[in-house]
């Protein structure tokens, strides 16, 4: 543990609100996530409620289980990751550093998942372009609408997390060269913040792309 | 401040079981018709108390400072502007 993290740089009066303006900070930024997603989802209600039925239609031939499996998986990354700060504010450093572990490892396991989904699109001919094939052909163009929001939408998510795992692992890195301490552990909070915030992103989209489809 | 409060394991898990929970229940209701839109109203529910738990004990949102509450409120809030007054213009122009 080094006393020169403990000392705040000049321009605040204390560590205390060199802290709270790392935190604000990063809510600014996740502030401009809310409107960057936000943008996505917005054409999305737009696009549904434009054409409900190819909508409906095209999101039954996603598979509902394995976007549950996936909201769990990230869910629980979550929890790993609350428990992961958790143990920074302890300045617990070998439990942090597992806690960091687990939740890179379900982050790859959501990733595994989605590209498997996305595998599965490639080969019944659900990817936007040439090859795209809709069996309902009288909505076959309105469908490819759903499915490059589906794309956009958890491809963005996916950038996300792969950053997000980047992230992670450059913590553990930092944590294994002793670089926190129960009195300084800011950046492990904030990917925290970020990485909760993701897990938010596709807390709606699993109901949004997954789900809404099965019922108008 | 935020680093001062720490959260019991107890508290973490109550509120990971209650998201699974509502996963499980999202999920189960999605294969029911419940008629005239609710499907849509029941799940965005769920999506929203799911992302406030995530928010408030997840990311210690309940345990911040006022001046950090401006701040991710100020986000949700012109996100709703955008929602408000494009779904009121996009849902009542009628069929065409």
């Amino acid at each position: 543990m080094s006393d020169i993290q403990t000392i705040h740089a000049h321009q605040f009066d204390d560590v205390e609100q060199q802290h709270e303006a790392s935190w604000i900070g990063m809510w600014v930024f996740l502030a401009t996530e809310v409107m960057f997603f936000g943008g996505m989802f917005m054409g999305y209600a737009v696009y549904r409620a434009a054409y409900p039925q190819a909508f409906a239609s095209a999101s039954n031939h996603l598979d509902i289980w394995l976007g549950a499996i996936n909201t769990a998986v990230l869910i629980c990354s979550s929890f790993t990751m609350a428990l992961g700060v958790r143990s920074a504010q302890l300045g617990a450093r070998k439990p942090l550093m597992i806690f960091l572990m687990l939740t890179i490892v379900l982050g790859a396991v959501f990733l595994g998942i989605k590209f498997t989904e996305y595998y599965f699109k490639f080969e019944e001919h659900l990817v936007p372009g040439g090859a795209f094939i809709f069996e309902e052909t009288s909505l076959a163009r309105q469908a490819e609408i759903f499915f490059s929001f589906y794309f956009a939408m958890t491809g963005m998510h996916a950038v996300h997390m792969i950053i997000g795992i980047g992230l992670l692992t450059a913590l553990i890195v930092m944590a294994a060269r002793d670089r926190f301490s129960a009195d300084y552990h800011t950046p492990v909070e904030l990917v925290g913040l970020y990485w909760h915030f993701v897990d938010i992103v596709w807390i709606f989209l699993f109901p949004l792309l997954y789900l809404l489809g099965r019922h108008l | 401040m935020n680093s001062k409060h720490v959260l019991s394991v107890r508290l973490y898990a109550v509120i990971f079981l209650a998201l699974i929970a509502l996963t499980l229940t999202t999920t189960g209701i999605a294969f029911i018709d419940l008629g005239g839109g609710f499907n849509v109203t029941v799940a965005l529910t769920i999506a929203v108390v799911k992302a406030l738990l995530v928010i408030l004990f997840f990311m210690h949102v309940r345990y911040s400072s006022r001046l950090t509450w401006l701040f991710v409120g100020a986000g949700f809030f012109w996100l709703a502007i955008m929602m408000a007054l494009t779904l009121g213009d996009f849902l009542t122009r009628g069929s065409r």
